[in-house]
């Protein structure tokens, strides 16, 4: 009924003795909101909170990782207890190292990311008044939000945060013993992944069904953005991966609390027997990249769609290959879940197993690279217009190529024998989705910055941001390929311990002054972003002159999206600088009949009634030439 | 722009003054105080911090006051009726030195780094992995300058101007195939030379080597079995832990009574040597970096490994030049607190060599252990109930 209730707002008055009127009060707008638009700044602004906690964490064991040798009084000042004599104690650095992975992942990457640009697009750009459920979108960030609290609450018990690494293979996430931060740390951090986990579902079912049944008139699948293509399929992916992550969960829950023995089998801890017997550890991991590597893609599609849009809109050229776009989406999708053993080549499971994955894994690169070389085609003989997002849009290209191109390497079993949980996996993985999915999301919200807020973002510090951040992000992950080729692992408290990883010391130390200066330039964002929200210069209506839905909505923010009718669509997102049109783009709500001028044959490919107006009108104008 | 107005802001530039002058005061008596008391050795480093916190509101003022001279020098231009800074053409430009610098600094990387990284393979399937490594690495590095070129080449090239319009393009079949096709073909050879590297290197793991050696991972350290003179490790059991047995033998094994507590991983060159890998509370990792192998150690799955060395130690330390050199193990899946510290030493020696190493070593089944287990008198009927027993265990 709400759905309803939503549809008809601010559309049709004359229901007036209709219930579902709601009343705005400063608790349901402000806080308890149930409008897609301001849960997207929910999400945002939350994600940005979680970001920037997750920055410091990084830059907390940077330095430990940079001077292992040295103590600095003041983190004994900050952490007290977890940096005893000013140096981080192998414990904490391990909490920092996993709640960095955790927060990052699944609370920046996959939250903020997805959760901010599915609320504030997937309506605005497919002509909806808000999505399917307000409700269950309002419980999606709010059971988020309590993951987030839950999971940092985990710095102030007794022992510190989980620190099993953000993947928490059991035995070791299993065995409270086993280490400080597998004790109460670690029940807070699974409890906090069952919320997060609700929320995604609730999020996730939303989006899907927003997109399929919400379409406005006219907004036929292949006339959906790319951005809403990928923040669907990310949905799907998420709510078909999320649900075995909550499996393997609880199981981690019964052995830890219960007594089970679903993870355990013959441990024997502290020279102590332990009564378990007949689990597996490696189960664990099963069920865990089952999620985790559908996972990487719910993190970097939704870059992939924003950049797609971002690319394309400042190019003044059409995405190249539409088509090709979307069915690599969908390549990746299916493939993504098919792939996930090859995290575990190492782990002693059926060598022939190993072969089968590492030939979809190879696979999945095909489809990835077809994105790539769309991308390149789009900027090809493009008119383009640097925007920050646009540079964004193009560090994210070139992240994922340099990331992803290390992917060839450790997909291949043989070569991931002396790769994996290197230095290489790290520098792998921070390029391709970290990096790159970060990139991607900037690049959303410098773009649709004018959208959430009504204001632009200064350019000329959107600029420093970008140069400084991409420079700083080669320059922390390039060197790092080579330390794990050199057989560097990750996870280490401090290089310190082996005579060979001493000559990396230098390296580890540039790195970490590159991460600093990294981390200082997000200064620039966030002076730009909370200063635009209030004092920025006040938008036009279609500040990027874009064709996607989202700009002929009103800038003042109105419940319901539209004042009247919702706009119907009649063309694809993409007609930027189409021959014979005056202007350098076409939005999606103009019809073909006002253009005239620049249809082309291939517009009408499946609407055979407007393809015959359109060669009568042809046949008339050249007939007219003739005369002339 | 915003900044601008922050600069202009009166209050704010006599705050940061204010600012700047009590920290420096503060500065000055934090290094007089630790001049005085040296011996001291807990001064919470204020000074450096403030120093650093200087150092970066500096930075910003002077990212502002490049700003607001850029914005002057923009208005300037505007006013004498000039175009204004055409941002667009310097983001161009920077994307091109960008490009420049950045594939000089990739080649750089590659070369210096390189060098530094992967040490020369130490066993036989270690170079086929080498190979491997090297054409994966050719194909890669080919399409990351080629790409990476036309990317920041494409961004500077086309930067936009208000007298161009971009070229409507929205697709090409026959180019979308070509780069579908290229791609495929090239993934697909390096799937079937990656197959065909993978199944050598393990198909032959499950065949005991030349010599097959237990390791076991516990936190935070390894410990390691050979076989006695039989030839053959005994059976383990977790239950059979206890302080004096810390690997759980089973001495009712005939073939456990000879074998062997080592400390170092001392292996013969060119023989097959296949690793046992076992862990007791949580998972490991065996990594041996020079050998190109790597393999979990995971509690309740025993794993294998099997490889020939082929460089001894004593070769490798004239190879590298550094007479100190030694082949490691170590741990490489996150295991506890002590994980960054759970190595090794591996040696590889000459056959001869080995043979005098292992005749030196202590079987796992000394005296104490023989108390314990109340083996000392045990009687030949006893033994052969424990053969039979054995053989019961064996069917």
């Amino acid at each position: 009924m709400s759905t309803l209730a939503v549809h008809d707002h601010g559309v049709v008055h004359h229901e007036e003795g209709h219930e579902h009127h709601h009343k705005q009060t400063f608790l349901n707008t402000y806080v308890f909101s149930q409008d897609h638009k301001y849960i997207a700044k929910q999400f945002l602004i939350t994600g940005i909170i979680m970001a920037f906690i997750a920055m410091t964490l990084s830059i907390l064991f940077r330095i430990q990782l940079a001077y292992p040798d040295k103590s600095f009084p003041l983190l004994e000042t900050l952490l007290g207890r977890f940096a005893p004599g000013g140096r981080l104690s192998p414990s904490f650095y391990m909490s920092l190292v996993t709640i960095h992975g955790t927060i990052m992942v699944f609370f920046v990457l996959t939250a903020g990311l997805s959760g901010t640009f599915a609320n504030l697009l997937i309506p605005l750009q497919i002509g909806a008044r808000d999505m399917a459920s307000p409700f269950v979108n309002m419980l999606s960030y709010w059971f988020f939000l309590i993951a987030s609290i839950i999971m940092l609450s985990s710095f102030f018990v007794q022992k510190g945060p989980a620190s099993g690494g953000w993947t928490v293979y059991p035995p070791l996430s299993a065995l409270p013993k086993s280490m400080p931060g597998s004790a109460e740390g670690m029940t807070l951090w699974l409890i906090s992944m069952v919320f997060f986990i609700a929320s995604q579902l609730m999020g996730g079912i939303n989006y899907i069904s927003t997109v399929l049944n919400m379409r406005t008139k006219g907004m036929d699948l292949w006339k959906m953005p790319l951005t809403v293509w990928a923040l669907f399929l990310t949905a799907v992916l998420g709510v078909l991966a999320f649900p075995v992550l909550v499996a393997g969960v609880v199981l981690l829950v019964f052995d830890r609390s219960f007594g089970t023995s679903f993870y355990l089998s013959d441990i024997v801890l502290n020279g102590k027997i332990q009564p378990y017997e007949g689990g597996s550890p490696i189960l664990f991991q099963h069920l865990f990249w089952f999620l985790g590597h559908p996972e990487v893609y719910i993190v970097i599609m939704p870059a992939m769609g924003i950049s797609s849009e971002v690319l394309s809109v400042n190019s003044r050229k059409p995405i190249f290959g539409y088509h090709a776009m979307v069915y690599s989406l969908i390549g990746i999708t299916v493939l993504s879940f098919i792939v996930c053993l090859h995290h575990m080549f190492v782990t002693g499971i059926n060598p022939f197993l190993c072969v089968v994955f590492m030939i979809t894994t190879l696979i999945i690169a095909v489809p990835s690279a077809v994105k790539t070389f769309n991308w390149l085609a789009t900027l090809w003989r493009g008119n383009i217009r640097f925007t920050p997002a646009m540079l964004f849009a193009i560090g994210m290209v070139s992240f994922f190529i340099s990331g992803g191109l290390t992917g060839i390497f450790l997909g291949n079993a043989a070569l991931d024998i002396n790769l994996h949980d290197t230095y290489f996996v790290v520098a792998h993985f921070h390029l391709v989705m970290g990096s790159a999915a970060i990139f991607g999301m900037l690049a959303g919200v410098y773009h649709w910055f004018p959208k959430m807020f009504r204001r632009m973002m200064d350019e000329r510090l959107g600029y420093l941001h970008f140069w400084i951040t991409f420079i700083g992000a080669y320059l922390v992950f390039f060197p790092m390929h080579f330390m794990g080729l050199d057989g560097v692992p990750r996870r280490y408290y401090a290089f310190t311990e082996f005579e060979s990883m001493k000559r990396w010391l230098t390296v580890n130390t540039f790195i970490t002054w590159a991460a600093i200066m990294a981390g200082v330039a997000q200064v620039a964002f966030i002076v730009n972003f909370v200063y635009s929200i209030f004092w920025g210069k006040k938008t036009v209506q279609n500040p990027w002159n874009a064709n996607t839905l989202e700009w002929t909505a009103p800038i003042e923010h109105i419940h319901g999206n539209w004042a009247g009718e919702i706009p119907t669509v009649y063309r694809w997102p993409y007609d930027y600088s189409k021959p014979g049109h005056d202007e350098d783009f076409i939005p999606q709500n103009v019809p073909f009949s006002q253009t005239m001028n620049s249809n082309l044959p291939h517009d009408f490919e499946d609407n055979p009634v407007g393809l015959e107006q359109h060669n009568q009108w042809t046949n008339t104008k050249k007939a007219n030439e003739e005369v002339k | 722009m915003a900044f601008k107005k922050l600069i202009n802001n009166k209050k704010l530039t006599l705050l940061s003054t204010f600012v700047l002058l009590g920290t420096n005061l503060l500065m000055a008596q934090s290094s007089a105080t630790s001049d005085t008391t040296p011996t001291e050795h807990t001064p919470v480093m204020w000074g450096s911090v403030t120093y650093y916190i200087m150092l970066f509101f500096l930075a910003c003022l002077g990212v502002a006051i490049i700003g607001k001279i850029l914005r002057l020098y923009d208005l300037t231009q505007k006013m004498q009726g000039k175009k204004g800074m055409n941002w667009n053409n310097i983001m161009g430009i920077c994307c091109a030195i960008f490009l420049v610098a950045g594939l000089f600094g990739a080649y750089w990387s590659l070369t210096e780094q390189g060098s530094m990284s992967l040490p020369e393979a130490a066993s036989i399937h270690g170079v086929d992995i080498d190979n491997m490594f090297v054409v994966t690495t050719i194909l890669t590095l080919i399409v990351f300058f080629l790409t990476q070129a036309l990317l920041f080449g494409f961004a500077f090239a086309y930067r936009g101007s208000d007298k161009r319009k971009a070229y409507f393009l929205p697709h090409n079949n026959t180019i979308e195939k070509i780069w579908t096709i290229i791609p495929a073909i090239v993934l697909t050879i390096l799937v079937v030379f990656g197959f065909f590297t993978w199944t050598k290197i393990e198909n032959s793991s499950e065949v005991k080597g030349d010599l097959n050696i237990d390791i076991t991972g516990h936190q935070f350290a390894w410990e390691l079995r050979y076989p006695g003179k039989d030839g053959k490790l005994g059976n383990v059991s977790y239950t059979l832990v206890s302080s004096l047995n810390s690997l759980g033998i089973d001495f009712q094994d005939r073939r456990s009574m000879d074998d062997l507590r080592a400390d170092t991983l001392v292996i013969p060159v060119y023989k097959s040597i296949r690793l046992n890998i076992h862990a007791q509370d949580v998972i490991h990792s065996v990594y041996m970096p020079h050998f190109r192998l790597q393999q979990n150690a995971v509690p309740g799955l025993p794993t294998f490994f099997k490889f020939t060395p082929t460089i001894t130690t004593a070769e490798m330390r004239v190879k590298t030049d550094n007479p100190k050199f030694e082949y490691l193990l170590y741990c490489n899946k996150i295991c506890g607190d002590g994980h960054y510290n759970m190595q090794k030493v591996v040696r590889v020696v000459t056959q001869a060599e080995y043979q005098d190493w292992i005749a030196n070593q202590k079987p796992y089944l000394t005296d104490a252990v023989k108390k314990e287990l109340k083996m000392a008198d045990v009687k030949s009927s006893d033994l052969k109930k424990i053969s039979s027993n054995r053989l019961a265990l064996n069917n």
